[in-house]
């Protein structure tokens, strides 16, 4: 085989992994759009707010220390203690159910039955509220987030060697085998294991079939006894956790910063391609978005037009895709009736 | 007690359907004139002009061309801060282009410009709507900072990648560049702002922004009364453009002087210009007015009182106001769905009845 060929494979392969971590974020957008018809901007800052808090906890953070050090003239900054990785992980999915009812709460419940736009530009307010919010809380500078379930079992880290060595006798002399990150395949497997749980809570518990009712008509659910307050915030929490996941892989790959909510964008145009209301699309459409930019990128960009085109080029392709396919890939078909 | 509209008779359709029928109303804009063009640019300095007057102004037109088409026209674009970044390089490119043309063609050429471009990004709208379209639009955001980041050309291979306005004039008198006198910077927005103003509102009440809100308010029963909706959205996505390009010229050649693409035009300025609708009032060109004043003067008046009094660090302050624009949002959106616009309305309802409401 070229190399030229297995360079492209191994792009294709990078694309591919990238592809999952845009369909996790991608996935708490499909949630609780179903469920509410909320396009949820704030997904991609709620990643960030989850990831900030957990590296607060484990590492004992005094939440505010920044403004009460400034309002009170005082020096704290730690409680002198570092929480264990799986005691963290449950506090922060404890803050952001109190999130998914506080959202619910103050916000969308005063929303009910508004445009759906006007829906959509309020999370576009709870993202700047987020962000800020996560800043004053935890502090703006870029934060390194190392995940162990016991000592000497972390979270990994660089490629992955096997896979290196398994694959260097494909090539020639030059060629060193596929480079993919651990992490990358780390990712893939739990975004796997988590669409399989989604899936088959949705399918086969109490909660996830009043879930897809209220996604259906929730008037008529809530005439059949469902409540929807309760169901509103279940899914809040959902996509907080499947937030707190995208943002733990995120957050390990490049570090937890203000970036991250940018790379959540890339999420928009994977729904698109997806559709709105399908889980598998969103699946497939990271994987296309993953693997069309960076071969783009490889082929086409880094050559010809400059780089850096991954920057627009998930966009781009969204926006062709849909003056062929509003409704997107897998989703239903859009009807309008007068 | 304000509003008397006794003794008032309007004999004609003309005077009946005037911007501001009533004479207080009609008295008071006048005067907001008078001080705006014949006492202001005596009084103020450079910090004044460069911290409120000049963004105020200049966001001011961008939310007019926005609000043109998301409030007028119901097409929600999150790329506005690209177009901006259009209108800008469209005017560096002119300003060195063509050093001996006057300014006020330069900017206005620049919103031609980016009008042209703001039709071709229109175009998917035809297809997509709701926020499948302000999805769209973030490709034409992405796209364009991209493109003028890369390509050389747009910044005339200069090494930094930024972009430096040159010292221009207008009837000999200096507008951009470093040795501006204040009153010329601020007179020389204030004519674009009150100009663009006056060309919104008469676009927005006559046949053309009827079609646009008809299209707003449902687009296939708009098609079927006969609205055009090609032309209607493309019309809007033009005009609005246009707006948004002379914005973003002034913005890069008499306020801010040096630009770098991204920091400046970045996906943040898209979302600035739309809070300044939301929160200044959707469909309404007062409104318009009233979120641009709102979201400049807020962080002036944030670092005012969090660094100047309360002895704050900056970056405190500015994550609060994250937090403040994030929350105001969402209460102007459950409170008051149309914005400060709506808060006026209602209190010049109010004033015209008082002391009597019954």
């Amino acid at each position: 085989m070229s190399e030229a060929f297995l360079y492209t494979v191994e792009v294709f392969l990078n694309g591919l992994m990238a592809g999952v971590l845009y369909a996790l974020v991608a996935l708490g957008f499909v949630l609780i759009y179903k469920a509410s018809g909320i396009f949820n901007f704030a997904q991609g800052v709620m990643a960030l707010f989850a990831a900030m808090t957990l590296v607060g906890f484990q590492n004992g953070q005094v939440p505010f220390a920044h403004l009460i050090n400034a309002t009170f003239g005082l020096h704290v900054t730690n409680f002198g203690w570092n929480l264990h990785s799986v005691v963290a992980v449950f506090l922060t999915v404890l803050v952001m159910i109190f999130l998914a009812w506080a959202v619910q709460r103050f916000v969308f419940r005063h929303l009910v039955g508004q445009e759906p736009i006007i829906l959509f530009m309020a999370t576009i307010g709870l993202a700047y509220f987020l962000e800020g919010f996560a800043d004053l809380m935890w502090g703006s500078e870029i934060k390194t987030l190392d995940l162990c379930w016991s000592a000497g079992h972390c979270l990994p880290q660089g490629g992955n060697f096997w896979i290196e060595d398994m694959t260097a006798g494909l090539g020639g002399e030059g060629f060193y085998g596929f480079f993919i990150d651990s992490l990358d395949i780390v990712a893939a497997v739990v975004a796997m294991v988590l669409v399989a749980a989604l899936v088959a809570f949705a399918q086969y518990t109490k909660q996830g079939r009043a879930m897809r009712a209220v996604a259906d008509d929730h008037q008529a659910a809530l005439s059949v006894g469902v409540s929807l307050n309760f169901i509103w915030i279940l899914v809040w929490s959902l996509a907080g956790f499947v937030a707190l996941v995208a943002g733990i892989m995120w957050g390990a790959k490049s570090g937890v910063q203000f970036s991250l909510s940018l790379i959540a964008l890339k999420a928009l145009p994977v729904l698109m391609l997806g559709g709105f209301t399908s889980i598998p699309g969103a699946i497939v459409g990271g994987l296309i978005i993953g693997v069309g930019e960076k071969l783009f990128e490889f082929l086409i960009g880094a050559p010809f037009l400059g780089g850096a085109t991954e920057n627009w080029f998930a966009y781009m392709l969204a926006l062709l895709f849909l003056v062929f396919r509003p409704q997107g890939l897998f989703g239903e078909k859009i009807i309008e009736r007068v | 007690m304000f509003y008397r509209e006794a003794g008032e008779f309007r004999t004609t359709y003309k005077e009946d359907s005037q911007t501001f029928p009533i004479r207080f109303d009609r008295w008071r804009y006048y005067f907001v004139l008078f001080v705006a063009i014949c006492v202001i640019p005596f009084m103020v300095n450079d910090y004044w002009v460069n911290s409120i007057f000049l963004p105020f102004l200049i966001y001011a037109i961008a939310a007019i061309g926005l609000n043109i088409l998301v409030g007028y026209c119901g097409q929600v674009s999150l790329g506005t801060g690209g177009f901006m970044a259009v209108g800008a390089y469209a005017c560096y490119k002119l300003m060195t282009a063509f050093p001996d043309v006057s300014m006020f063609i330069h900017v206005i050429l620049a919103g031609v410009i980016t009008a042209g471009v703001g039709m071709l990004f229109g175009l998917p709208s035809l297809r997509i709507k709701g926020f499948y379209l302000a999805v769209a639009t973030l490709a034409a955001q992405f796209f364009l900072v991209w493109l003028f980041n890369r390509v050389p050309w747009f910044y005339n291979y200069s090494a930094s990648g930024q972009i430096n306005a040159p010292e221009r004039d207008t009837f000999g008198i200096l507008i951009t560049g470093p040795n501006t006198e204040a009153w010329a910077t601020y007179l020389f927005c204030l004519i674009f702002t009150v100009v663009s103003a006056i060309i919104a509102r008469n676009l927005t009440r006559g046949s053309v922004g009827r079609k646009w809100m008809a299209i707003r308010d449902m687009d296939i029963a708009a098609e079927i009364i006969g609205v055009n909706p090609l032309t209607a959205k493309l019309s809007a996505f033009a005009i609005s453009s246009f707006f948004v390009g002379i914005s973003g010229a002034l913005f890069f050649s008499v306020y801010l002087g040096a630009v770098e693409v991204g920091e400046a035009f970045g996906i943040n300025k898209s979302f600035l210009v739309l809070f300044m609708i939301i929160i200044g009032g959707l469909g309404s060109i007062f409104g318009s007015f009233a979120g641009a004043a709102f979201l400049v003067l807020l962080p002036v008046a944030l670092k005012v009182v969090g660094v100047d009094w309360l002895g704050w660090p900056t970056d405190i302050v500015a994550h609060l106001q994250l937090v403040i624009v994030g929350a105001l949002i969402i209460v102007f959106l459950i409170a008051e769905p149309h914005g400060i616009a709506q808060l006026w309305r209602v209190t010049k309802e109010k004033l015209r009845l008082w002391p009597f409401p019954h």
